[in-house]
Parts: C-alpha cells; structure tokens; sequence
C-alpha cells in the first residue's frame, strides 16, 4: 500500500515546543531563553515556518510542569519549565500568519469537550480555515490528576503501564480520548452551514431546524449540544494524532485526520504502515485515510559534521544524550532530504519534524531543507490553497446532520 | 483638584435581543473581522478595554431553540487571544464561568492572555447553577443556588493562588548559571470545601501580577463579592439616582476588607443614540427600540411573563386577556426572572390601559431605553455628569449594530471628553491595570513564607 501523493509531493509541519526538544536547547548560544512566554517569540517561529511553505505547525500543551522522569514531577531547575496554553498561543498566531495551519495540543484527559470544540472552532475562525487539533491522553503523567482533584489514579510506575491492570487503564483513557474527539466533532457539525437565515418577515434570525442536539452519553460525560459557535469554516478542523502503538492507532483511526508515527528506519516505516491500514481497516474506517506523517528530531547545519557536535555539546549541558520516542537526526539539509526521499516510500505522506534548538534548527528547516526538496521537486514552492485541509488535499466535508 | 477620569469599555453584544440585525449595517456576529472592527474602533478610542460575554447553551423558549435573537459566539479567551495580535494597548475581557470550569485550566489560559497580550488580560467571573447548560458538561447542574458564589469566591481565591505560585523572580533564564526557574517555582497547595488541588503550576507570574477581575452582579452577595474582590464591577444602573445610590453602597462596603474607593471602578453597561440635533437622535432612538422589539419578539418577551403560549395574539392588539400561569417557565439559558410576575404583569395592563399601548408598544415602554440620547455634545455632558457625581467611574458601551456600533461614538463624543479633560488623550501605560489606575497585587503569600509556616 503506497501513500497518498499530492501533486506537490511531500507533506511538511514542524513540531513547536518551549525552548526546542533538546533539553538543554534553551541554552544554546541561538536559542532565546528569556524569551519563551512572549507573543513576539510565538510570532517569529510563526513567520519562519510559513516562510518555509510548511503545511502546518504544531504546539505542545501540558497541564503540569514538563519533566525529565516520565511518569512523575521532578525537581530540576536547569531544564525549561513552564508552558503557555497552547490554543491561545496558536490564536495569537493566526492573525500574523496568512497560509499555515496552526494545530495546538490540548489533553484530553482533565479537560471538557465543549471548551475545546469551541476553542478550536474560534481558532478556526481566527485563522479562516487553518485550524487543526491534537488531542492527547495525559498518558504516564497522571501526577498532573492533582492539579484538578476530580478523579484520582492509581499508584503507578512506567512498568506497571505493561501488566494487564495498567493496559486496561490506558484502553480506559483512550476510550474516553476517543469518545471527546467524537463530540467535538459533532458539535463542530451542530449548526449547519445555513443555520443563520436572518429573516426579516418572520422575525426569525435562526432556522432552528439546522441546529442539532448531539445527545452524546458516554462512560465519562454526556453531552446534550447544540453548540454555542457556528461550524467553523472547514466544517471540520484537521484532528491530528501522535502514536506508537496499535491502539492508538485505532484511536486515530476512529477520530483523527492525520496520523504521526516515529519510525526509527525505514523498513520500521513500512511495518507501522501496515499496522496503521489494518487499523483502519479493524475500525471500519470510510473516507479519506489518514494521512500518515513520521516524526523526527532534528539538528540541522550546512556544514557536515556541525549538527552533530551542536548537539552533542547539548548533551554534555544537559549531563544526558537526548532520548526520544522518534528519530533523531543530525546532518545537513541535503542529509536529511535524501533521509525523507527514501523514508516516504515506505508510505508516509509526509513528515513532522521537531526541531532540537529553536529557532536555528526552524530556520536549518525553512532556509535549509526546504529549498533542497524544492530542487528535487518533491515540495511546493507557493501555498496552493488557502485554508489546512485543502494544503492536505482534504475537501470540505458534508455536515453529518445535513439532510437536504 | 483635577477632574475625575472616566474609564469607557466596549462591548461586543453576543446572544441577545437588541442587536438590530435586521439593519443591513449589521454584519456577521462570529467572522473575527468583526471583533477586529470592534477593537480597533475602542483602541482608537483608548478605551480602557474590549469585553466579551459568554453563554454556553443556546436559549430555549417552550421546549425549541429561541430563534428571533442573534445567536452564535466564538469561546471568550480564543478571540481576545487572536485580538491581542492585531492591537497594542487595549485591555481584553473574557467572561469565563466558574461553575463549568477549573481553577488550575482557567488561571492558566488568564495568565497566558496576560503573557501574550504584555499585560492586557481581565476576567469576568460569573457563576450559573442551572442543571440546563450543565447538560453541556462533565459535572452537570450539580451546584445548588445558594453555594454560586462560594463556588466562586473559592475559585477566585484558588485563582489567585496559583497566580502566587510563582514569584516576579521565580523565572530566571540564566544559561550561565544553568537555571531556568527557582526551585519550588509553581508550587501551590489548596484544601477547601470546593477544591482540593495540589502541585505545580505551570505558568510563570503574569505581568499584570493577576488579570483584572470583574463582576457583574446587583445582589447582595455579588456587591459583596465585589467589593472584597473585584477591581471593576458592571451594573445595570442607567439613571442619575439610581447609579448614586449604587455607587455609594457599593464603595461604603470596601474599607471592611480593607481596600481603598478607588480600587474598584464602577461601570455600568450603558447605550447610547447620537443625532444632529436633540429630536433628529430622539427619532432615531425610537426607531431603533421598534427594530430592536419585532411583533414576535413582543410576544416572546411577554411569554417570559406569562409563562404561558401567547402566539396566538396579535403583537398590535390589546395585552393578553388570560393570567399569566405563574408555576410555568418557559425561558431556559438566561437570566431568570426574579421578583413577582403577578405584579409586573398587574402594572403593565394598568400601563396599557392608561395609554392606550398594544403588546409591542407596551413592550417597547416597558423594557429599557437608550442611555444616552442626544447630540454628542449633550451625550458628553451627560456622560461626564455621571462620573463627577459619583454615579459611575465609567461605561461599558453596548452597541446595537455589529461591528461599527461604536464608530460614531468615537468619532464624535470621544474627542469632547478629551477636550474637557476628563477623558485620556492617549494611553500612558501598556497594562490594563496602567489605563484602570490599579495597583499591581502583591503576592499575598511568598513560597518561602508558606514554606516557614
């Protein structure tokens, strides 16, 4: 099974966290570490990967401060902590940008469907058609439970997530992941696109006929709808989702639009590929499939060799090498073309790449790798269209509640 | 002594029943270039701030979907958010409830606008109990009547708390030192009979310390509330009078909680008419009241009363002959009305009999005129009025056209008050708090001190 080529090739969205994915990018000589809770900071990484033609960019959220132990707070000082809610960040963006899509993260886990749908349908708006969305389960960091004291979790550590117990709970958390996307997108559907008829005769501004109770109920929290904002301008926002494992690729299979996976080769490519079409088909998905997108950190500098002594001095910093669940890349631009040329093969769509320091390595991205694609022919060189789903060749969906 | 200044909101009507959107004027209430119209209109103005409502379930009038009234909003603190790209001083306030929400995700998105917008973030704190927009929520209409405002008060406090959490000084960002924050920088702990919270936050100290807070509320717990905890409160009170005798309550109840008159601004929501000459914006004010109660929405209006089914009489007929059904409700999603429909209804058919009014003439006597009706010079003689005679601190505008409700406002009524002095001609400090003349909160507990106990 092959991907789903566009005419303009490669799919490319860069993966925006605080200071870089480098633990101790914040203190590289580039990076701008006072800078992290500005708008003007948010605003330049903004501009450069639209100047790059990216199709979208990614912004990380957390409601607990970020941590180097996996499953709980640590007490380290020399690392960033501290994050921005990620779908203002991405609203304060839309307004400075014209192309790119802005998909921030929110968790799925402490927060409510209602709030983010209309947050992400208000960000669509904001944006004319560029929003997206990545809901995440709070996963291992159920420490964070405590901020919001409404259910309690059980005693854990990171094996624990192996045994029979700790598989269930995942599946419960997914469950419930899933069961949100779902209302979102139906709420997101609640109005149609003619519900407001302002008609002067009957004094009628509404047709209430075009809005819809969504009546959800699930295991978690019920629903009655219609929503407060009308749909948005795609209809649909893009659902995006990060996955590693079979059952979070069904989640995404379910309920997400793009799927980002982190292969660590390319024969490992074609066998998350595989699994993510049979999730597909296990879940009974119709439609558009999931536009699939591989992750990869990255430290990228024209001069061989650089990249990789700029992050190894990263490493020395930080007293740790970088572990992450992708690929880590250190190279030139024309490395990293020749890696994604022959990655895309195995059947990804495109790529997410995070980048190790910002925003050098935005710009080793924007002004590196992207003109050299451009020379093979593999990535646009002008936006195309105007809003997310159509840079994805993605149209605008039929409203679920529409009947004529 | 110099004369008192006057501080002017704008607001961007949402939900309700007096935006004329019949006028071809009126433009889309959710495409963002309207709330960019709107803002960009209040800044040049320098008004102190732009202010959204909220609502978060559509209104229901006998069982269906009200659908006379504009309807459809954005969420609150995602326009301001994207608003604070596209302008540099305005203050920017989102209604946010405290019942369908958290403290930790509320304080955190408040101190992000405050972040992003370089200290132009206020926050209007409502409550609701009703299980109706509960129905739209994981915890459901849980929270009886009486425990609104302490669910609220709890809330704020916890707010606060975790504004605290983190110092001026607890962000260091030093790559030579190898320290980005102080240890312990974010930690907060809160036991209380609403919240039982612990840990991190994770959001440094705001600019602005903590984002405005405002209050809207008449009753007695809200002025309370008010008064030990907001820094603006909204009020309803359009005349001279009754904003005085609004006014001097409310400021007599500060000292007991120790603050100062001048650490909350009084600002009632206010509309207004301009004209040429004082019968040409007499005119119009009438007009506008005609469009604003179409027959059907007169007759909705007294189905509110009524508690009853009243299409089938006729909006230009006499007042309805049957009582009103005073058990039956038949509004959801909106303020309820208190007091005693029985009487109401009593005083309005004695109204209509007096003058002679069918139901939509009566309805347009009976619900609210404009504010300010008038030249811009007169409407800025008044307005000034207000505010040296202690009937207000300010305004928050409420326009009925959207998005260029304002304009003329500040095109022509504006320039006077900054000519009579009263009125800034520019801002002169980049906070909401700087335009608000608020001092900035200390914090109330350092960690260290918590720490020590």
């Amino acid at each position: 099974m092959t991907g789903t080529h566009t005419m303009t090739g490669l799919h490319l969205a860069v993966a925006l966290a605080d200071a870089g994915w480098h633990p101790a990018a914040w203190r590289d000589p580039a990076a701008r570490p006072g800078a992290l809770f500005t708008a003007r900071y948010w605003a330049g990484l903004a501009a450069e990967a639209e100047r790059g033609l990216l199709d979208l960019l990614t912004i990380e959220d957390s409601l607990g401060l970020q941590s180097s132990d996996p499953v709980a707070p640590d007490d380290r000082t020399d690392q960033v902590r501290g994050r921005l809610d990620a779908v203002l960040v991405a609203a304060r963006l839309a307004p400075a940008t014209s192309r790119i899509g802005l998909v921030p993260t929110t968790i799925t886990t402490h927060t409510e469907p209602f709030h983010v749908s209309i947050g992400i349908a208000s960000l669509d708006y904001a944006s004319r058609g560029r929003a997206g969305w990545r809901p995440q389960v709070a996963g291992a960091r159920l420490s964070d439970a405590a901020h919001f004291g409404r259910r309690t979790f059980p005693e854990f550590d990171l094996p624990w997530f192996a045994t029979p117990d700790g598989k269930a709970f995942s599946a419960e958390l997914f469950g419930e992941a899933a069961d949100f996307v779902e209302v979102v997108r139906r709420l997101w559907d609640s109005w149609e696109d003619d519900a407001e008829i302002r008609d002067a005769a009957t004094g009628r501004f509404l047709d209430r006929d075009k809005l819809h109770y969504i009546d959800f109920e699930g295991a978690h929290f019920s629903v009655r709808g219609p929503s407060i904002t009308p749909r948005p301008p795609q209809g649909q926002p893009l659902v995006t989702a990060l996955a590693h494992d079979v059952g979070p690729y069904e989640f995404a299979a379910r309920g997400a639009d793009v799927v980002y996976i982190t292969p660590h080769s390319r024969p490992d490519a074609v066998t998350i590929v595989a699994q993510v079409r049979e999730a597909e088909r296990t879940t009974g998905r119709v439609g558009e499939p999931l536009r699939i997108f591989a992750d990869l950190v990255v430290f990228l500098d024209d001069v061989p060799g650089a990249a990789l002594a700029r992050k190894a001095r990263l490493d020395e910093l930080d007293g740790a090498a970088l572990a992450s669940d992708a690929e880590i890349f250190a190279g030139t631009p024309g490395e990293l073309a020749d890696l994604l040329l022959d990655w895309r093969d195995a059947g990804l769509d495109g790529f997410r790449l995070r980048p190790g320091v910002l925003p050098s390595d935005l710009e080793g991205i924007a002004r590196g790798l992207v003109p050299v694609l451009q020379g093979r022919g593999a990535f646009r060189t002008a936006y195309e269209t105007t809003t997310l789903r159509g840079h994805l060749g993605l149209s605008r969906p039929a409203n679920r509640y529409a009947t004529a | 002594m110099p004369a008192k200044q006057i501080h002017l909101a704008a607001h961007f009507p949402g939900v309700n029943n007096t935006t004329v959107w019949t006028d071809p004027r009126s433009a889309s209430q959710i495409d963002f270039g309207s709330f960019v119209h709107l803002a960009e209109t209040a800044e040049r103005g320098k008004f102190d701030f732009f202010f959204l409502a909220e609502g978060l379930r559509l209104r229901e009038m006998k069982g269906r979907i009200h659908d006379l009234d504009v309807a459809g909003r954005p969420e609150s603190l995602t326009v301001l958010s994207a608003l604070s790209a596209v302008t540099t001083r305005l203050g920017l306030a989102a209604t946010v409830n405290s019942t369908f929400n958290e403290p930790y995700e509320v304080a955190r998105r408040l101190a992000t606008l405050d972040h992003l917008s370089g200290g132009r973030a206020a926050w209007n704190v409502v409550t609701s109990w009703d299980a109706f927009t509960g129905e739209n929520f994981r915890r459901g209409g849980y929270l009886a009547e009486a425990d609104r405002y302490t669910r609220a008060a709890e809330f704020l406090h916890t707010a606060r708390e975790l504004w605290d959490s983190w110092t001026g000084g607890d962000l260091v960002a030093d790559p030579d030192e190898a320290e980005f924050i102080r240890p312990g920088a974010g930690a907060f702990a809160h036991r209380g009979a609403q919240f039982d919270i612990a840990g991190r936050f994770n959001v440094p100290r705001p600019p602005q310390g903590h984002p405005v807070i405002i209050q809207a509320g008449d009753s007695y717990e809200g002025r309370e509330f008010a008064a030990a905890d907001a820094d603006v409160i909204f009020s309803r009170h359009g005349t001279l009078e009754d904003g005085r005798a609004f006014y001097k309550d409310v400021k007599s109840r500060l000292a007991r909680y120790g603050r100062r008159p001048g650490d909350l601004k009084i600002m009632p929501a206010v509309t207004y008419v301009l004209g040429d000459t004082e019968e040409d914006a007499a005119e119009r004010a009438t007009e506008i009241r005609r469009a604003q109660v179409s027959p059907q929405n007169a007759i909705a209006f007294l189905e509110g009363y009524w508690g009853r089914d009243l299409s089938a009489y006729d909006p230009d007929g006499p007042l309805p002959d049957i009582e009103p059904d005073l058990d039956e409700g038949v509004s959801k999603g909106r303020a309820q009305f208190r007091g005693d429909r029985g009487e109401t209804v009593r005083r309005w058919r004695e109204l209509a009999a007096e003058r002679g009014l069918s139901i939509r003439e009566l309805v347009i006597e009976a619900t609210a005129r404009q504010t300010f009706v008038g030249t811009a010079r007169s409407v800025a003689d008044r307005i000034d009025e207000f505010v040296q005679t202690d009937a207000a601190d300010g305004f928050v505008f409420v326009p009925h056209l959207t998005p260029g409700g304002l304009d003329d406002l500040v095109e022509h009524v504006v320039p006077l008050l900054q000519e009579k002095g009263v009125f800034r001609a520019d801002y002169t400090g980049p906070t909401l708090r700087d335009h608000l003349g608020l001092r900035v909160p200390r914090v109330h507990s350092t960690r260290s001190e918590r720490e020590a106990s």
